[in-house]
Formats: C-alpha cells, sequence, structure tokens
C-alpha cells in the first residue's frame, strides 16, 4: 500500500449523511487533483441504525478495493456510537479520531482510552443548529476533516460543495449558504487538546 | 496529479452504476428495456431519467419482470433496433431461458450486468456466482476491474456484439465497484457516438423488402449445425474483441486485451483473477516485488469467449500459480475460472505449473491485501517444493471445520 494513501472510516446513523458526506469529501478532492475513493457499508438501510462510510486519498491511482480497516482518519458524527460500536478499530497509536461532541479532547480521549493528541473535537450538531436549522451534522464534519487532515484547501472544498448543491438546491440559497457556513465554522472551531 | 489519457477527456468523481449509465445515454440506444434490482437499480433508474427528462431519444419499456425484459431486448433487436438492458443476480437467472435464446438468434444486445451473490440465503452483496451460471449461455462476457474498465468496456461492447453478431455483458463487481465512486475519464459525447456508429443489421425482421424467419423449429436436421455456427461464433470472436480494442486504443488511448498481465512476464508465482480483486492484489504484487519476490498477475477481461491458447503460453513459465474464483460451482470438482485455466494449459501440452484453486468473497465476503499475501506466500512454498498443491478447491476467509 503507498504510505501517501491516506484513509478515512465515517461512522454515523443512518439520516445523518454519513454517506453523503464521504461522496462530496471525494468530489471535493479529487477538484485538488488527487486520486479518490468514496464508498458506504451497506447493510440493513434504516433510520437511526449504525452505518460507516469509507474514503481513500491518494497521489498516486487507487487499486486497492477492500475495506478501510486501518483508517488514518476516523469521523464520529453521532457521540452515541462510541457507546456501542468499535470506533477505534484499526487506528493504532496514529490515527486520528474526529468527534461531533461538547466535551473536551481529553475527556473523549479518556472515554476512548486513546492517546489525547489523537482526539479532535467540534460541536457539529450546534453548528447545523445554528447554521443550517437541523440536526444534520455530515457538513460541518467535512469541514472539520478538512481542517485536520491539513494538506487540502478550504476553499476549493467550499467551491466544489457549493458546485455540487447547486445542481441540487439552486431554488434554496438558503439551504446552500447554510451549509457551506457549516463546513467553514467547524473548520475554523475544530480543535485537541 | 491524475493525469488524463484523452485529449478531449473529462475526470469525474462517479460510482460504477453512475457510468454504465453514462455509457448508455452516451450510446443511445433505440430500446431498453430493463427491470431494476440491486445493485444494479441505479443503472435503470439513471438512464430512464435521461428518458423522461428527453436527454436520449432510446424507447424504455417498463417490463414486469427480467424474463420480460430480455423477451423485449431481444424482440426489439431482432426487429431491427439496437437494444440494451441491466440486471443483476436473481435478475440474470430470470433471463437465463431468455439469455440463450438472444444468442441462438444470434441477436446483438448489450447488458450491463452487476454481479451479485444468488440467494438462497438472500444476499444482496458481491460475487460472481450469477454470470458464472450463465457462462455457456452464448454470451460474450466482459469483466471490468473498476469503474473505468466498465465506462470502456461498454463502449466497446456495442461494436463488438454488433460486428460479432452475439449479445455482449459487461460486468463490474456488486457495491463493490457498482457502489463505489472513483475517478473516471469521460470522453465526449460526439467521439464516443462516432466510435460506436450506427446499427445497420444485416437482415431484421422490419426490413419488408427482405422478409426472413427468425426461431424457427429446428430438428435433427439443422439444430446441430446452428449451435455448431454459435459456437464458432464465439471462438471467432476473439480476433473482433482484439480489433475494436486496437480501435478503441487508437481513439482513446486505453489499451485493453482479453487479459491483462500485471509483472507477469518474469513471474515465478502468479494470481489468475477476475474483477475488482485483480487491483488489490496488484497492490500485494507491487510489496511482493519491492521485497524480491517474483509475483504476478493475470486478470481475465474477456471470460467468454475464453482465451484459452493465449493464456497458456502466458503461464507455461510460471512456476506456480493459484486460481481465484468468486464463485463456487457446487460440482464436487473445481471452480468455473480454475477448470478453464487448468485444460486451456493441459490441452497446450502444459503441465509443469503447479495450479491450486480458491473460492473467494462470496456474498461480497472481504477480500483484502492480507489473505491475497497470503496465498502469495503458499505459492512461494509450492513453487519451491516444500509444500504440496492442494488436489480440491481452497477457501479464502471462511468459517468451517478442519
Amino acid at each position: 500500500m503507498s504510505v501517501k494513501m491516506i484513509e478515512v472510516r465515517w461512522h454515523g446513523r443512518g439520516g445523518q449523511g454519513a454517506k453523503t458526506a464521504s461522496l462530496l469529501f471525494a468530489e471535493a478532492v479529487l477538484a485538488t487533483g488527487k486520486y479518490i475513493q468514496a464508498f458506504p457499508d451497506y447493510g440493513p438501510e434504516r433510520m437511526g441504525a449504525p452505518v460507516q462510510s469509507f474514503n481513500r486519498i491518494s497521489e498516486d491511482p487507487i487499486t486497492i478495493h477492500s475495506g478501510v480497516t486501518n483508517p488514518n482518519y476516523v469521523v464520529i458524527l453521532d457521540p452515541s456510537l462510541m457507546e456501542s460500536v468499535p470506533v477505534i478499530d484499526g487506528i493504532g497509536t496514529i490515527g486520528k479520531v474526529i468527534v461531533n461532541t461538547s466535551f473536551s479532547s481529553d475527556e473523549i480521549a479518556k472515554k476512548l482510552g486513546i492517546d489525547a493528541n489523537q482526539v479532535y473535537v467540534v460541536n457539529a450538531r450546534q453548528i447545523a443548529h445554528e447554521t443550517i436549522g437541523k440536526d444534520i451534522p455530515n457538513m460541518p464534519m467535512l469541514g472539520a476533516l478538512v481542517k485536520v487532515i491539513g494538506t487540502l484547501d478550504i476553499n476549493d472544498v467550499l467551491e466544489n460543495t457549493k458546485n455540487k448543491l447547486m445542481t441540487k438546491f439552486r431554488h434554496k440559497l438558503e439551504v446552500i449558504n447554510g451549509n457551506l457556513l457549516s463546513i467553514k465554522r467547524a473548520f475554523d472551531e475544530v480543535k485537541s487538546c | 496529479m491524475i493525469k488524463r489519457v484523452f485529449l478531449k477527456g473529462k475526470l469525474v468523481a462517479k460510482t460504477g452504476n453512475e457510468v454504465m449509465a453514462e455509457a448508455m445515454r452516451q450510446i443511445e440506444p433505440d430500446v431498453v428495456a430493463a427491470y431494476p434490482i440491486t445493485p444494479a437499480t441505479e443503472i435503470v433508474q439513471i438512464f430512464s431519467q435521461f428518458v423522461a427528462d428527453g436527454i436520449v431519444k432510446s424507447e424504455y419499456i417498463a417490463v414486469e419482470s427480467e424474463h420480460s425484459a430480455m423477451s423485449a431486448t431481444l424482440a426489439a433487436s431482432a426487429a431491427g433496433a439496437r437494444a440494451m438492458t441491466a440486471t443483476s443476480s436473481q435478475g440474470l437467472c430470470f433471463m437465463l431461458e431468455m439469455l440463450y435464446i438472444a444468442s441462438g438468434l444470434r441477436l446483438p444486445i448489450v447488458m450491463a450486468e452487476v454481479n451479485r451473490a444468488i440467494s438462497a440465503p438472500l444476499n444482496i452483496h458481491g460475487d460472481q456466482s450469477d454470470t458464472m451460471g450463465a457462462r455457456d449461455s452464448g454470451w460474450i462476457q466482459i469483466y471490468s476491474e473498476n469503474s473505468q474498465e466498465a465506462y470502456d468496456n461498454m463502449i466497446q461492447a456495442i461494436r463488438i456484439a454488433e460486428e460479432a453478431k452475439l449479445p455482449t455483458l459487461v460486468t463490474t463487481d456488486g457495491f463493490i465497484i457498482s457502489h463505489c465512486m472513483e475517478v473516471v475519464e469521460f470522453y465526449p459525447d460526439a467521439d464516443v457516438k462516432a466510435f460506436t456508429g450506427e446499427y445497420k443489421p444485416e437482415r431484421y425482421l422490419l426490413d419488408t423488402k427482405r422478409p426472413y424467419t427468425l426461431g424457427s423449429i429446428d430438428l435433427q436436421d439443422y439444430y446441430f449445425e446452428h449451435r455448431y455456427q454459435l459456437a464458432q461464433a464465439i471462438r471467432d470472436s476473439k480476433d473482433v474483441i482484439l480489433n475494436v480494442a486496437k480501435d478503441f486504443e487508437k481513439t482513446f488511448g486505453r489499451k485493453y486485451e482479453m487479459y491483462e498481465k500485471f509483472m507477469l512476464d518474469d513471474a515465478e508465482i502468479a494470481i489468475v483473477v477476475i474483477g475488482s480483486t485483480a487491483g488489490t492484489a496488484k497492490a500485494v504484487v507491487d510489496e511482493l516485488r519491492e521485497k524480491g519476490v517474483k509475483a504476478g498477475l493475470l486478470k481475465i477481461r474477456v471470460f467468454r469467449p475464453f482465451p484459452t491458447e493465449q493464456i497458456a503460453k502466458d503461464l507455461v513459465y510460471v512456476k506456480a500459480i493459484a486460481v481465484l474464483d468468486r464463485a463456487d460451482s457446487c460440482s464436487g470438482a473445481f471452480a468455473p475460472l480454475y477448470a478453464d485455466v487448468v485444460s486451456s494449459l493441459y490441452a497446450a501440452g502444459i503441465t509443469t505449473p503447479k495450479i491450486v484453486n480458491y473460492v473467494y468473497g462470496l456474498g461480497g465476503r472481504e477480500i483484502n491485501t492480507k489473505h491475497i499475501a497470503e496465498v502469495y506466500a503458499t505459492l512461494v512454498k509450492i513453487a519451491l517444493g516444500v509444500q504440496k498443491p492442494a488436489n480440491q478447491v481452497e477457501y479464502i476467509n471462511v468459517r468451517r471445520k478442519k
């Protein structure tokens, strides 16, 4: 496996947009000139059930088509999943976890039993409420992921997401603006210890 | 940084199903008759939206089953139309009777097929049991490792089917490719249309000036000759497939053959495999090569017709070979790909390579680089003569009583 390959695992609940976030994230990264993969883990599809979605990013063509088992980044859209799903599986001592929570990274690290410098937190729920008007945390978590990865240009991501949303919501500009603002705010607000 | 291969190409992020539908839009067949089934549903859904939006002029027939989908598609084809459909798994099983009729009548239908397990137990995930069950139906079968290949194969399939006068199906692995978003290079409509050209059938039922009979009764007097001609047409279609591939490379820049050789020329151990797992195996081959292990890979693209003479020449110097099947035959003997690889070598008088058979990934069961690395490790031992090759099917990543 290429050392330059970045692998991401998204944990969410059906309806929170984990799949959509991974697809939008992949498209945005493609726009920066990298190879991408985005694929969800299809199980029984129902609102509220734990779901996973994955990304791979690389400078080189990606030929691997297996599941992501050792993610560099884990994005947790719903904090309650930390109780019921093995969210830190395969991250080792270097993988980073980004959690939608109002708790501090120290508190989350203790809960997950990992090093505090592996944990990033952002209150995506609150950001989503204030920007989109609904508790749909996927867009802010996308912004937080871009910040934590660090090598992607947030303006490219915002531009690409805007273009993508325009095709679906061109008559609802407030939806587009709210989503873009949520990405930017989470990008600015995500923090570690 | 991503590079385009075709000067006028456009890089997009698309799923396997989206690229199949896009190829169908660009081909713009006269008739599509289809019945949606997971994981191929989106192909039909996206294409029917193109029809509803007036983006394509194709006639879309919503049918009540896959049996009817294939019946309507082959009837349209017999009438003189360029006709396409899409299906998966149980849908293909339900079509089986009509698949034989399409090939028997020599109708150049093209079908997008998303490989999925077969019930029971009920499972919607990827394996190749469905198309392997149709492998003797007289259809050309082209498998795709990824979405780019699926798109390119669909565009070539139209020309292949019409020049060989044989129905042709193009597959992707269910979910693994059909629902995976990847980078794909699309070509402009005009270039695809110029490549696929117009369909001008030699004979067709609506040709009132030259009426003819299709599908008549054919007993002891002629049936055998017609079935022989079908088998011979499949054999002869190898040249058609290679010529279309050459023209495709000249036009769009991507090279295709009956199979892909990856680090195979000097390989001492090799895996033979079909579909998306070939990509995963390539990553393992790269790692082994860095360690100095002479590992190689042969990825089957065209399974029907099987490239029997050619494959024997390319595997003759390999010491140990593992043939990986994503379908079991329940035959008491071996799985489908293994049977064809071994008989190809034996018929060519080649008996030196030690060849083992693995069944993997049924119902979407995970197959990753670790599993494939273990297979190569076994091949190293077999090649050195320190391990005896298994004389029956082995299974990867399955729980069972030893």
